[in-house]
């Protein structure tokens, strides 16, 4: 495994949800193409309506197996719910049973059940795709309903996308981050050479924004950031770039509020496939300066 | 009455649909369950009168006592010990707090520390006892600090709770979803939009909530997600207009029913739809 | 002396397994002797999370001092450091040339993690 040549890897995540994120990560996959795109928002999973991605494989995800009481054996002691932490333990007219949805995988109730009535059971929590896009090679995934997303799904995303890149000796991996700055996030942040945050205007973006800078400084990864919707409200616009220059996080772009995105994304396009627009030609010139500054990156 | 705001996107307007919610109900309470990216206090300005850091368990090992064994490790599913010799290293940030390695330690060598995951804070903004949370920066688990802020806001005396949810479907959503009454989906009319729409209605469909949806933005793209509704039979609450002027509102930290007021009759709608719902139910 | 190396199939003749944490095996070689044996990584293949940690912690309990691998995460670094075990990172080819790289000094030991941790 060469370290020289490895794959650059920009991360677009955003700490609050619908400020654009996806559309932003599919117009730069339409300009870097041929490109790797990693879509590690597993939860509410959209890249793929944009660049319609044939599946080319398919693997199964399995989360943590989870407790299952034996029924045969339980003689309702009640042990496994005093000492279960997540009020996962089910009792119903002195049956005892697991619910999957809140169990957390720990398994101290099998452990010291004194009849050995509690086994596991595992789950196939979901899938996760190579697949064939239109910009080039894509890995994303399709999770269960209300499955636990530890991050290791994330992390598979991630390393697939990684490990394509080098297979096909492409230099970059666009990684599409989910909203938020918990589990999912950081598992989306590791290996990041840079971060865009795509934020909008408002006061919710911006709050959610310095959360978003502060997770990346507690990793150490460079912060970029575009602001969308920049013309709904000066004051705030305005707020953000003070903001900006204070945290030394550059503002790479500012994106007007349009409806294009909408219409393109109902036409399944991405912006800049999407008619000449104001705010396809915003984000080519935004392409270029993440370029010059990948450049600086080592 | 426990009504949940949810959304599988992010950015649909739950905090929009949460906050006129609690603000035509009058006398509720309101949790702000996004703990990753908490923004309802913004149109709020609650008066704060109490802060609680929380935390989850984590284990303290007393080498003095440690024989070496090696069971804690065993036990641990998360693989958050390691034992060398006779000392264990604890990778904090991996431990889910189950307390197994405590109940297994033989020599009592382990007690129960506290990891901080972040502070939780509530007060009174008008009539609406309000609470929130923030989960500290490079904490990766929001489940445990939703459910302190749920099990915390269950001690004030309003009837009425209504939660606001965090995106997604997994988790932190499920976490934050848990226990309601009632479970509306924000949603807006874009192909992102149905698509996370689906997402979240199977979830609190496996859950066991009953669910309607409010489309925001309505007229911003498609017909989408009103041909989804009707096909599976969902009721749609409320349509909010699609709207520079209430977008404009929002980024200046305006609640909607100050920005377009005649929304007020059409969320009271939503609410008594909701109660006879339940109650006829 | 005996030292561990991350390993694709269980003699020396195999590969090194660049991974630390999900390694197939772990070959124990001793480099006076010359006597070398396999030990399994099964368990850790599927591991959620911390794979890392456990992989140390068999490699101490194996009683090697020192470690060739292609890379070591930060968990696992510090798992190794405090068992005493000296990391080297890099390492690829067979099993057996990177035997003989560290008994020739050429390897160079790592101060610290070389690969991100991951949740």
């Amino acid at each position: 495994m060469a370290e020289t040549g490895k794959a650059k890897t920009i991360t677009i995540i955003s700490g609050k949800g619908g400020t654009g994120k996806t559309s932003v990560t599919a117009a730069f996959a339409s300009l870097a193409a041929p490109v790797v795109v990693a879509d590690c928002d597993v939860d509410a999973a959209n890249l793929h309506l944009l660049l319609s991605p044939e599946v080319e494989k398919s693997v199964d995800f399995y989360a943590m197996p989870i407790a299952r009481i034996n029924q045969d054996l339980c003689v309702g002691c009640g042990l496994c719910n005093d000492l279960c932490r997540y009020e996962a333990i089910v009792v119903q007219d002195d049956n005892y049973s697991v619910d999957p949805l809140a169990c957390e995988a720990c398994l101290v109730c099998k452990e010291h059940c004194p009849e050995q009535a509690i086994g596991t059971v595992e789950r196939q929590a979901g899938y996760w795709f190579l697949s064939q896009a239109r910009t080039g090679p894509m890995v994303h995934a399709s999770l269960g309903i209300a499955q636990e997303n530890s991050g290791k799904l994330v992390t598979e995303v991630r390393k697939a996308a990684a490990e394509v890149a080098e297979k096909e000796k492409l230099g970059l991996v666009l990684v599409d981050g989910p909203p938020g700055i918990g589990c999912a996030v950081m598992a989306s942040l590791t290996g990041a050479d840079l971060v865009i945050a795509v934020t909008e205007a408002t006061q919710s973006g911006l709050k959610d924004l310095i959360r978003v800078n502060d997770l990346c400084n507690h990793f150490k990864i460079p912060i970029h950031i575009i602001v969308n919707k920049c013309d709904l409200n000066p004051e705030v616009t305005q707020a953000v770039r003070k903001w900006a220059q204070e945290a030394e996080a550059p503002i790479i772009g500012e994106i007007p509020y349009d409806t294009d995105f909408t219409k393109a994304m109902i036409e399944a396009k991405t912006i800049v496939e999407y008619k000449s627009s104001r705010i396809g030609d915003e984000l080519k010139s935004i392409w270029n300066t993440v370029l010059e500054t990948m450049k600086s990156i080592v | 009455m426990r009504i949940a705001i949810a959304s599988g996107k992010g950015g649909t307007g739950k905090t929009t649909a949460a906050v006129a919610l609690a603000r035509v109900m009058g006398s509720c309470v309101l949790v702000d369950c996004d703990v990753e990216a908490p923004n309802a206090h913004l149109f709020l300005n609650p008066e704060v009168q109490n802060t609680q850091d929380a935390y989850v368990m984590i284990p303290e090992v007393d080498d003095g006592k440690c024989t070496g064994c090696g069971e804690c490790s065993r036990v641990c599913q998360f693989n958050a010990l390691a034992v060398l010799g006779k000392s264990v290293l604890v990778f904090n940030e991996l431990c889910h707090g189950c307390g197994g390695c405590v109940l297994a330690c033989e020599p009592k060598a382990i007690t129960e520390g506290g990891r901080l995951i972040g502070t939780m804070q509530w007060g009174k903004a008008g009539d609406l006892d309000f609470y929130d949370a923030k989960l500290r920066i490079g904490e990766p688990m929001s489940p445990p600090l939703i459910k302190a802020l749920k099990h915390q806001a269950e001690l004030s005396e309003a009837e009425n709770t209504i939660l606001d949810c965090p995106p997604g479907t997994t988790c932190p959503m499920v976490e934050a979803v848990g226990g309601a009454d009632y479970c509306i989906l924000v949603t807006e009319p874009t192909p992102f939009g149905l698509h996370d729409l689906n997402m979240a209605y199977q979830t609190v469909q496996e859950l066991g909530i009953p669910a309607g949806v409010i489309l925001n933005r309505a007229g911003m793209g498609d017909d989408c997600i009103q041909n989804y509704c009707k096909a599976n039979g969902i009721p749609i609450l409320l349509e909010i207009p699609h709207s520079r002027e209430i977008a404009e509102g929002y980024a200046a930290g305006k609640d909607i029913l100050s920005s377009m007021p005649s929304l007020e009759d059409g969320f009271k709608k939503v609410i008594n739809t909701i109660s006879e719902g339940l109650n006829n139910g | 002396m005996l030292i561990c190396i991350s390993s694709q199939g269980p003699d020396l003749d195999s590969q090194v397994d660049p991974r630390f944490g999900r390694a197939a095996q772990f070959i124990i070689a001793d480099t006076e002797t010359g006597e070398a044996k396999a030990v399994d990584n099964k368990q850790n293949l599927q591991a959620a999370q911390g794979a890392g940690i456990q992989a140390a912690m068999t490699v101490a309990n194996a009683g090697a001092k020192a470690l060739l691998t292609g890379h070591c995460g930060p968990k696992a670094y510090v798992t190794l450091n405090k068992a005493g075990i000296e990391v080297y990172t890099g390492c690829n080819g067979t099993v057996a040339q990177a035997i003989e790289d560290y008994k020739a000094g050429k390897l160079q030991k790592a101060a610290g993690a070389d690969v991100e941790g991951h949740w």
